[in-house]
């Protein structure tokens, strides 16, 4: 604005809410409120003219870059031991924190969400203990939280199966009367890009179509299933599938955690109100490997990952606390070192859990058990015992 | 005692409304189930008596069927899937085996996912390609399945009920041949009192041989009994009704007695439920036995056309060969 602007002296810093249209971002119809230089977009219309915002306290913006920079901490010392051969494998969530973090805080406590393997931000938005999945990548055992409980269920590893789950879970909401109000309960489904591609998705959009179920599938799309980029899954954009089965898609910048929480926390109010499912395809990009077992470098650009590293979930949420006089330095110092505490404190406790006892493997097969099975397990542990010294 | 004479279909049908009229939270969910009754009218007349939320009429999708019914589970309800036919299970068998058969011991107990897999299954209707298979050692070899099946309209009743009021998954097999046969049914029985489900049970008693037998195979291996007895020779059959977890029990005491078995079933030998069979009693009873333990089955081809299924199927002269060669060894 030049010196001597007539209108430079009555605009106030937030007299003028900006509205961005979706698309406004160069990538097609993406939802934003937070640019990825930290500037706050007060309002952003999606596709079908739905307005998104966010209102919260300062308490809450320093509360979601709290979340941000612990699950990647978190993640990153998973990552690490993995490496050192603590855990036998490590699905890596780097890159896609404000998604997982966004929708994860949308959701309200009588909300289920269906995970796959990735979603150890959402895991810890819903309560749980970090350390839960570790038990499952180190081999101890298979996740050890109660679904029931947390309202998230267990991580699903064959792609795309939980989405039927989180459809039939959310048929029964309905049957059970739960949706139609503020209290109503929505169910919310993870899966990624390379999923779409599945039957199980589609019969799933199928499913929640027809029966109006009170769900939100939530595509986080990285960009990569494995090795494959997304050319190889779809020649349309995700999101824009929803049409064809009969409910609203959209499509959010997945690594602004503010977009995602308005978005999600839409679709869900919806959904509870119970007037169906939506699809948001959470427009991200996973900077480390799928898993700890492949090596990126192989299919990708090293310019396409430092294209998305300028887009970084929390350097963007970094500079709106800062610019917004939200916070000072030392906030960043604290949480920094809290986040260290923490990994420090996961590290110490995983290298602590112990290998299950061997016969504890013939837990749970049934409920009530079998005596098929019992008798199995009498004669391994006789066999156990038969070892001198044996402590089984 | 209400004991009307029903046909299997029939009973089944009756059992189902029984599940649903004593829990609120039993749903049936499958392909044609509401409005038509299923193609084999075993859900007959149920959606019109307890409305469109309790019998569900699905979309086109095996898959979606099992894995829906996986998330009513977790939510709390207890469905009933039906597939229409044995052949149409394969797109949903990734559902049930990595799903259905794994959510008690991946959940560590915490979750569990008390639903019904209702197939008709087996041939002799003279049906087309998919429609007469017996995939049943499919799902005998995943843990944490249980998978029965009835031969009779009493046991179709009865084990309907307690497979929906079980807290496993169950894969109930329907031996779809037998629809149509008639027998006693005691409709009043508590299910409490009723033989229990995990069990084989003696179907004809005998001295001379063991026969065993389940589901399709049952009325064959009885007729076949009926047959060696003009003959002179008493065979003892044994229906299995559970294929997973098997119950031998009865077979071993039987076998110790007759020294002699033959196991019978459609699907084909190779790898069938008979191997494992002949295996356990081979093991258990080796210093009773006669001779080896003999089976009886389909052959290892895909289900042929039905202009040569009776030649595929077990059928009483075959059993009775088998019969004849356990004694000539």
């Amino acid at each position: 604005m030049a010196k001597g602007d007539p209108g430079a002296a009555t605009r106030s810093k937030r007299a003028a809410p900006r509205t961005r249209r979706a698309a406004a971002t160069g990538e097609p119809e993406l939802v934003q409120l937070l640019t990825p230089e930290g500037e706050r977009i007060e309002t952003a219309l999606g596709p079908d003219g739905t307005e998104y915002r966010v209102d919260f306290t300062d308490d809450e913006y320093r509360g979601l870059y709290r979340d941000l920079v612990l699950v990647r901490k978190l993640d990153a010392e998973a990552t690490a031991l993995q490496r050192q051969g603590e855990l036998g494998l490590w699905a890596s969530l780097l890159g896609q924190e404000a998604a997982q973090v966004g929708s994860g805080r949308a959701l309200r406590a009588q909300d289920m969400a269906f995970p796959t393997y990735r979603e150890h931000g959402v895991l810890y938005c819903r309560g749980i203990d970090p350390i839960m999945p570790l038990g499952l990548f180190r081999g101890v055992d298979q996740g050890g939280w109660d679904p029931n409980e947390f309202k998230f269920n267990m991580y699903t590893i064959v792609i795309g199966a939980q989405t039927l789950h989180a459809t039939g879970y959310a048929m029964g909401v309905a049957m059970d009367g739960k949706t139609g109000g503020e209290d109503g309960e929505a169910v919310i489904a993870y899966f990624g890009d390379g999923a779409t591609s599945q039957g199980d998705v589609n019969e799933a959009f199928v499913w929640a179509s027809v029966f109006n179920a009170p769900l939100v599938f939530f595509c986080q799309n990285n960009q990569y299933a494995i090795s494959e980029p997304l050319e190889r899954q779809t020649r349309v954009p995700l999101y824009r599938r929803a049409g064809g089965f009969g409910f609203p898609g959209v499509r959010v910048d997945g690594n602004d955690v503010l977009a995602s929480y308005a978005v999600t926390r839409h679709a869900l109010d919806t959904a509870r109100n119970g007037q169906g499912p939506s699809l948001i395809e959470a427009y991200t990009y996973r900077m480390g490997a799928h898993t700890t077992s492949d090596d990126p470098t192989r299919y990708r650009i090293a310019s396409e990952v430092e294209a998305w590293q300028a887009k970084d979930p929390i350097a963007r949420m970094k500079a709106f606390l800062l610019k917004q006089q939200i916070v000072d330095e030392s906030f960043f110092a604290e949480v920094d070192e809290q986040a260290r505490t923490e990994s420090v404190h996961l590290r110490e406790r995983v290298l602590n859990m112990p290998d299950p006892q061997p016969v504890s493997m013939f837990d749970h097969v049934y409920p009530h058990g079998s005596a098929e099975l019992d008798e199995q397990r009498a004669r391994f542990s006789q066999y156990m015992e038969s070892f001198e010294g044996s402590a089984h | 005692m209400a004991t009307e004479t029903l046909t299997l279909g029939k009973a089944l049908n009756t059992g189902l409304r029984r599940a649903l009229e004593n829990d609120p939270k039993v749903v049936i969910m499958g392909e044609d189930v509401g409005k038509l009754g299923g193609v084999f009218r075993i859900t007959d007349g149920l959606q019109k008596d307890f409305g469109d939320q309790r019998v569900i009429d699905t979309p086109l999708a095996e898959s979606g069927i099992i894995g829906t019914a996986v998330g009513l589970a977790i939510r709390g309800f207890r469905p009933v899937c039906e597939i229409q036919f044995d052949g149409f299970v394969y797109p949903a068998y990734d559902q049930i085996v990595s799903q259905v058969a794994k959510m008690h011991y991946r959940s560590q107990g915490k979750v569990r996912i008390p639903m019904v897999i209702r197939i008709p299954y087996g041939g002799g209707i003279g049906a087309v390609e998919h429609h007469s298979e017996s995939p049943e050692a499919y799902f005998a070899h995943t843990a944490g399945l249980k998978v029965v099946t009835c031969a009779n309209p009493q046991d179709a009743y009865v084990m309907i009920q307690q497979a929906i009021a079980s807290d496993d998954p169950i894969v109930f097999l329907e031996p779809k041949r037998r629809y149509w046969e008639k027998g006693p049914v005691d409709l009043d029985a508590p299910l409490a009192d009723a033989y229990p489900l995990h069990s084989a049970r003696v179907a004809r008693p005998g001295t001379d041989a063991t026969v065993l037998a389940y589901g399709p195979m049952v009325r064959t291996a009885l007729d076949a009994a009926t047959a060696a007895a003009e003959d002179g020779r008493e065979l003892e059959v044994i229906d299995l009704r559970t294929l997973s977890p098997l119950d031998l029990t009865a077979a071993y005491e039987s076998v110790k007695r007759t020294g002699r078995c033959v196991v019978v079933h459609e699907a084909p030998g190779n790898l069938g439920l008979g191997s494992e069979v002949a295996a356990r009693i081979t093991e258990e009873c080796f210093y009773s036995l006669e001779s080896p333990v003999l089976r009886v089955t389909g052959f290892d081809i895909p289900y042929p056309a039905a202009r040569v299924e009776e030649e595929y199927l077990p059928d009483l002269d075959r059993v009775l060969d088998a019969v004849d060669r356990t004694f000539g060894w």
